[in-house]
């Protein structure tokens, strides 16, 4: 194999230097001359009728330049089912509910004239329970749609669950239940919009779908009346994202609202109680599993049926279960398959996308389900799953064709390391469970591309324009390292540029874990033009054919002759200055050849899918219910490391937030009411409880990924629940079904166990 | 309330006007344009805001403005020495790829270089006693936990000038 300078390598994040310095600059930390500040005014109620605004007060504040309410602004609504708006008239559906807002000259009087709107509400009755807002009569959070039940089009069907039911040996059914969790980004969510004299529109944003955005905002524009105008996106440094900014928010539509209204710039940046209460995060699920095998342990059915809290509004969090699908159908290899997902308006706040877009809740079922399987037939939990895993060259019922796949490896390292099989103290126990992402992008969207620019200056330094985005995972890097490699300059030739939509090209978005391996095949699809064109310039001023020259360290050689070799500046710089000059630049738009899901929900959604499997050894106190994690085992198949440094970080990273979903994090939701907004309450793990995490890496090079690489960015979030209930069953003997799985629920099973028993 | 006070911050005297129920954080950031100190939650639950006041590791978003009278304050952006050499923290922090969103990143390092100029030579158990008020959401914090090692070593091996030095 070629030997890589610089892929492969642990190349620090580029902007690091940056960010340990304090010169990064964030949303926070952008300051437009003229500024206004601005605030939003939310419900006090979780459903009510809006009787009466008065804002006369708010108004003559000194220092205030604008107040708005749902009367003052167009009528046009966003999102993913068209049922939000940037204010709210006529009525309150939940806490956080957008009523008034505010621009002054600086926060404190925006505060004060917050608290000089009052509002007149009559309370409705409201619902808080998925279950309970299906049934007939239930309090309606969307009159017009007759029914809390969202249309939407989530049941699909493989081969025949009833006939393979009726065959199967054993069989096991269980109810599950996930809970509201929220991203906890360390930066707050923010924004700043500001008009032109033309009325186009610039947003200072944190966005992770700047392209997206851009259309979203262009609507909102139109609704206003300003037709045919311009919207430009500048990225500031994005402090944590996690699925929370893949969607556009009210306080966004509200700050451009403010801005037109005052002509002058407006910031909206959330505190942190907003950021908890105001925010979109992961929604609740009650899941009901059943899967069946064979009398040898051959998977022949799954079954599954959820109801997901879908809150207030719609955002992509109704859409989660077109991903939740893919473990259902595909995680090991199961005949037959049944899904239906429902998603049910309710009174609480609403759900949006988060690391993993479904995948942790749908594999927390299938991977619990799957041990309880295991125990009812006998057969050992590692065994049992080497003997369904998927292989490579498998074209699962749902249609994804697997290419490469390292999933039994991940296993048996898993197995390996945990000494499975061997000794264990007194309330020791382990666990796995195994995941199945997307690995390759994800055709969710009508395209699944990302356009790249790239121009080589007379010093032979490279500027990448990349329509993708970084917010932290490192995308940055990981594009100049494989610019770098193809081109043959050093990394710190390469300059990345991903933060201007007025000079970068489209993308979908950074979700699905597909930026490294959409956007570096898009960067690398321009340096190969650019590489050629250099070649053949350098072909003309060495005298030799251009398939007999390389380029290594900023110098083109001839491949027989080493010694006879010429920097890449120099020829460059005589390309440009002489009679017709040329110079380097090239683009590139790569739309991978994946599939979108058929009406029947078939279809290779992904070029390529990743694999890995999660072992964990845990200590659980009989007496407190406590669980301690022992041993934390993550194996993932990557296709290739690019990066092993930053590939690293994304699995710890992504492992410990799967720990806090397992064990600690709840967004507690008293009648509507966020009772936790807080880092107090809301527990995200600390230093103290960080895990430590082993890795193991499986290089299966992919042949469509950039150099072999595949997405990392979610999976290793997803098969930590799991993992860990069933080492806590492995323990103690009681199966948690409901997360997260806190002290208290433990020694409630426990408890119950000993009462069966005794 | 206003009044007058005095201190070292990043190892320059600043004299200026303060109010009384300005913080820290405020003074840092809204009067003085030092934005590399983070406000994560504004109320010394994350450690975004940490500085250090006469070496001690404090939540400035909780810390009065008007009590560093005749204190030091250093913020991440004295902490690199003035030719722009960074500090083996920020160097073992960039290597071991213990910055992913870079949030927390000021505040952990200062909390860090609290610890190593108390301690230089830390257990991984100190290394999180230390380090526990300091969120992360993106690294798992085992990076940080090499880095801070990382940094310790690089520390007694290389001694090097501690800035900033009171001018005195």
């Amino acid at each position: 194999m070629e030997e890589l300078c610089v892929v492969g390598k642990p190349i620090p994040k580029l902007d690091a230097v940056d960010k340990a310095t304090g010169r990064a600059l964030y949303i926070h930390d952008i300051r437009i001359p003229g500024m206004l500040y601005g605030k939003i005014l939310y419900s006090k109620y979780p459903h009510a009728r809006i009787a009466h605004i008065d804002v006369s007060k708010a108004k003559k504040l000194p220092g205030v330049r604008a107040v708005l309410t749902a009367e003052d602004i167009p009528p046009f609504k966003f999102g993913f089912y068209k049922d939000n708006t940037p204010l709210k008239g006529g009525k309150v559906r939940s806490y956080r509910d957008e009523v008034a807002a505010v621009a002054a000259i600086d926060p404190d009087i925006a505060q004060e004239a917050l608290d000089l709107i009052q509002v007149h509400y009559e309370a409705l009755p409201a619902v808080f329970d998925p279950e309970e807002a299906m049934k007939e009569g239930a309090p309606l959070v969307h009159e017009e749609n007759r029914s809390n039940i969202l249309k939407l089009p989530w049941k699909m069907h493989f081969g025949d669950v009833e006939e393979a039911r009726r065959k199967a040996k054993y069989v096991v059914e269980d109810r599950l239940r996930v809970t509201w969790v929220t991203h906890c980004c360390m930066a707050t969510s923010g924004c700043i919009a500001m008009f032109d004299a033309s009325k186009n529109l610039t947003v200072y944003s944190n966005t992770q779908i700047p392209s997206l955005a851009q259309r979203d905002y262009l609507e909102a524009l139109e609704a206003m009346g300003l037709k045919g105008k311009r919207v430009r996106i500048i990225k500031a440094c994005i402090g944590g994202a996690f699925g929370s900014k893949l969607d556009t928010y009210p306080y966004e539509y509200i700050a451009i609202l403010l801005a037109h209204a005052t002509g002058k710039p407006v910031r909206i940046v959330f505190d942190r109680k907003e950021e908890f209460v105001a925010t979109s995060g992961r929604q609740p699920a009650i899941i009901d599993i059943s899967q069946g095998c064979d009398e040898n342990g051959r998977l022949l059915f799954r079954d599954v049926r959820m109801i997901l809290d879908n809150g207030a509004y719609t955002s992509w969090g109704a859409t989660t279960p077109s991903v939740m699908m893919m473990p259902i159908s595909s995680l090991y290899r199961v005949p037959n398959v049944r899904y239906e997902a429902i998603c049910v308006y309710t009174n609480n706040t609403y759900s949006q996308a988060m690391r993993g877009y479904g995948n942790p809740q749908a594999t927390f079922a299938i991977e619990s389900s799957m041990d309880r399987l295991a125990q009812e037939m006998g057969m050992d939990r590692v065994e049992f799953r080497l003997l369904n895993a998927n292989g490579p060259g498998e074209v699962t019922s749902q249609g994804f064709r697997i290419t490469t796949c390292g999933l039994k490896e991940c296993i048996e390292e898993v197995r390996r390391r945990l000494d499975w099989g061997g000794p264990k103290e007194k309330g020791e126990g382990v666990g796995i469970a195994c995941l199945i992402h997307v690995g390759g992008g994800a055709r969710v969207y009508k395209s699944d591309g990302c356009g790249t620019i790239m121009k080589m200056d007379d010093f032979g330094k490279v500027d990448v324009f990349t329509g993708a985005t970084d917010m932290g995972q490192g995308a940055d890097t990981v594009i100049a390292q494989v610019v770098a490699e193809e081109l043959g300059v050093r990394i710190e030739d390469v300059k990345v540029i991903h933060t201007d939509t007025d000079v970068c090209p489209w993308d979908v978005g950074a979700h699905a874990s597909r930026t490294t391996f959409v956007a570096c095949n898009s960067a690398l699809g321009a340096a190969r033009k650019i590489k050629e064109r250099l070649l053949e310039l350098a072909s003309r001023q060495m005298g030799e054919p251009p398939e007999m020259l390389s380029i290594k360290d900023g110098e083109v050689f001839c491949k027989d002759d080493p010694e006879k070799r010429l920097e890449i500046g120099k020829i460059l710089r005589k390309a440009h200055f002489s009679q017709g000059g040329q110079m380097l630049m090239a683009d590139f738009f790569y739309d991978p050849a994946n599939e979108n899901l058929d009406k029947s929900f078939r279809g290779n959604l992904s070029m390529t899918y990743t694999f890995g499997a999660h072992g964990v050894r845990v200590k659980v106190d009989e007496e407190t219910g406590k669980v301690k994690v022992l041993k934390y085992v993550a194996a993932h198949d990557v296709g290739r490391a690019i990066n092993p440094l930053l590939l690293e970080g994304q699995v710890y990273g992504g492992a410990l937030m799967g720990i806090g979903y397992a064990l600690t994090e709840q967004l507690i939701l008293e009648k509507g009411e966020v009772m936790n907004p807080n880092f107090r309450d809301y527990k995200i793990l600390t230093a103290k409880d960080a895990v430590p995490i082993e890795t193991y890496i499986v290089e299966t090079m992919d042949k469509d990924g950039p150099f072999g690489a595949k997405g990392i960015g979610e999976p290793g979030c997803v098969p930590t629940a799991p993992a860990i209930a069933n080492a806590i069953w492995d323990a103690v003997g009681v199966r948690l079904r409901e997360l997260p799985m806190t002290p208290e629920r433990v020694l409630a099973a426990i408890k119950e166990k000993r009462a069966n028993s005794g | 309330m206003a009044r007058r006070i005095s201190f070292l911050l990043n190892g320059e005297l600043v004299e200026m006007e303060v109010e009384d129920h300005w913080t820290l954080l405020h003074l840092l950031r809204e009067e003085l344009g030092l934005t590399g100190t983070k406000e994560g939650c504004g109320s010394g639950e994350c450690g975004a805001c940490t500085v250090l006041v006469d070496g001690m590791a404090v939540n400035s978003c909780l810390f009065l403005a008007a009590d560093v009278d005749g204190k030091e304050v250093l913020t991440i952006e004295g902490l690199a020495a003035p030719d722009g050499t960074l500090h083996p923290l920020q160097r073992a922090f960039i290597e071991n790829g213990a910055i992913q969103c870079g949030f927390c990143t000021p505040g952990m390092i200062l909390s860090a270089k609290a610890l190593l100029d108390e301690n230089p030579n830390p257990t991984e158990e100190e290394i999180r006693h230390a380090l526990a008020g300091n969120l992360c959401r993106c690294t798992g914090y085992l990076q940080i936990f090499r880095a801070v090692a990382d940094a310790a070593r690089r520390i007694s091996q290389e001694p090097i000038e501690v800035f900033p030095r009171r001018t005195d």
